[in-house]
């Protein structure tokens, strides 16, 4: 099993989330984030003083898989969320031990 | 007959004026919402403290002994003397609205003078150093500059301004550069807010917490200023008076229209983007700009004044805020700048009754009688209570350690 974690633009979470359930994702969780990339930060004008912002707010989307829909999980990330501009995120998969489906108590690929 | 016609005239004038002054009294809910809209939410109380506090006080010291400074000759013993309640019977000349009228008509607009004052100080000051300034701008400072101008009174017995050609029909300068010739001073003693300035000196922006209630403030003074200047007619029961009420009206409304539009053209060409702040701030600088002579220009021309205004409020911001005179919510330029042009214009449209030579001089009467007089109480306050809060203070916001509350606690905590 893996747990994708996809840093995405905020307007391309309701391209991502659809594209996912179409492959069959049953859940994932989204938070609000901050931060920088190449991207960095930008500055905006306030009645003609500048101010900077240095974070940009992101998208931050969780989803667990199991091994045999990690590459296709990945290319639809990929595809969904892709605006061919610097900014447009990244995508981290790392190792899940173990999922546990808390109301029936279901472990492993069972319970995602 | 006639006296019945007489009584008319009489009730109409009193009712409009009275009416006016209301709309007038209302500019004080602008004035705290455009000022409680542009600075940040941990200064909201403090900043709606300071406006209804400074209303009430404007009120009180204006009934106390500044009407009477104004228009009672300058005799400062004479508590009340110029409020009778009788306009036919109590006057000289029989007048055609209650004496009572004209004190309410006269007393909102110190209000509206002292209000300028406070969102150039805003975010820093400590409220009660400026409720102190407050008792003396307007029970004295404001009185006596305007018993020079409208009271028709000597400058301190040297020289007399109507005589010299000086016209201020609703105040541009009497009320709105007043206002800001005390903020002005108050501001180069108080000093910047701190994260204004970086380092090596560049301004730095610090938005406004809630530009919707700035927008309202703005809408809201835009509707009183119909009854600042629609109501120095003075009159509105006869044909004449009727349609230059109406004149001042269209004249007062596309003014600000003008503004704002020129204001906002500006902006987006300096800044690349519509700044909705400038853009408010370009409404009130046409509304100033054309307060001084509402009654004489066309529409086009009254338009073209505002323009003038809006324009020259967004240079004015950016070039005061180079010379670190940080004035959080533009007011300085507002009401100062813009009021010194609304002077300077009346003349082109109303040559009769005022020159450019006697426009300056007024200018530089009510100017320098403001700057310094306010300049000698704010230091006299600076060095007896304070007038700027500890940078602890201003960093945690001054609703807390002026008022002890915040505006919106659910959400700041």
């Amino acid at each position: 099993m893996k747990l994708i974690t996809a840093i995405i633009k905020p307007f391309k979470i309701d391209d991502v989330r659809d594209a996912l359930a179409n492959i069959g994702i049953q859940g994932m969780t989204v938070t609000e984030v901050k931060g920088f990339g190449r991207q960095k930060g930008h500055t905006e004008l306030y009645r003609g003083a500048e101010y900077n912002v240095d974070f940009m707010p992101k998208i931050k989307i969780e989803v667990a898989v199991s091994n045999d829909l990690l590459d296709q999980t990945l290319e639809v990330i990929t595809n969904s969320a892709n605006n061919g501009k610097v900014g447009d995120g990244k995508i981290f998969v790392s190792e899940l031990s173990q999922v546990i489906r808390i109301r029936t108590g279901e472990t492993g690929d069972e319970a995602i | 007959m006639e006296n019945q016609i007489f009584e008319l005239q009489y009730a109409l004038d009193t009712f409009y004026f009275l009416i006016c002054g209301a709309f007038v009294m209302w500019m004080a809910a602008g004035f705290a919402m455009l000022e409680a809209g542009l600075v940040r939410s941990k200064n909201t109380t403090e900043i709606l403290t300071k406006n209804v506090a400074l209303y009430a006080v404007a009120c009180t010291m204006y009934m106390v002994c500044g009407y009477s400074i104004m228009y009672g000759g300058g005799d400062f013993t004479s508590f009340l003397g110029g409020i009778t309640g009788d306009g036919v019977a109590g006057a000289e000349e029989p007048a055609t609205y209650a004496p009572s009228a004209d004190f309410f008509f006269q007393v909102v607009f110190v209000a509206t003078a002292m209000s300028i004052v406070s969102g150039a100080v805003a975010e820093r000051m400590k409220l009660w150093a400026f409720l102190a300034f407050a008792v003396v701008m307007t029970g004295v400072i404001y009185p006596l500059e305007g018993s020079w101008t409208w009271g028709s009174q000597a400058v301190f017995g040297l020289y007399t301004l109507g005589d010299l050609g000086f016209s201020d029909f609703a105040g541009s300068g009497i009320v709105h550069m007043a206002g800001a010739a005390a903020a002005l001073s108050g501001v180069l003693l108080l000093g910047a807010r701190k994260g204004k300035y970086s380092a090596d000196g560049t301004p730095k922006a610090i938005p406004g917490a809630n530009l919707p209630m700035a927008t309202l403030g703005t809408f809201i003074l835009w509707m009183g200023w119909f009854g600042f200047n629609g109501g120095s007619v003075l009159a509105t029961a006869s044909v004449e008076s009727a349609n230059s009420v109406a004149i001042v009206f269209m004249n007062t409304n596309a003014a600000a229209a003008g503004g704002l539009i020129a204001a906002l053209l500006v902006a987006r060409a300096l800044f690349g983007k519509a700044d909705l702040t400038m853009a408010l701030n370009g409404a009130l600088a046409g509304l100033v700009a054309i307060t001084a002579e509402p009654s004489t220009p066309t529409p086009l021309l009254a338009t073209l004044f505002g323009a003038l205004g809006g324009i020259a409020v967004v240079l004015s911001i950016l070039t005061l805020d180079k010379l670190k005179i940080d004035d959080p919510v533009g007011a300085i330029s507002v009401h100062g700048v813009v009021g010194l042009i609304g002077l300077l214009l009346v003349p082109i449209t109303n040559g009769e009754n005022s020159s450019f030579s006697g426009q300056l001089i007024g200018a530089a009467t009510i100017f320098v009688w403001v700057f310094v007089s306010s300049f000698a109480v704010w230091f006299l306050i600076k060095k007896t209570m304070g007038i700027r809060v500890s940078a602890e203070e201003e960093y945690e916001g001054v609703d807390m350690s002026e008022c002890g509350m915040e505006a919106y606690p659910e959400f700041t905590n």
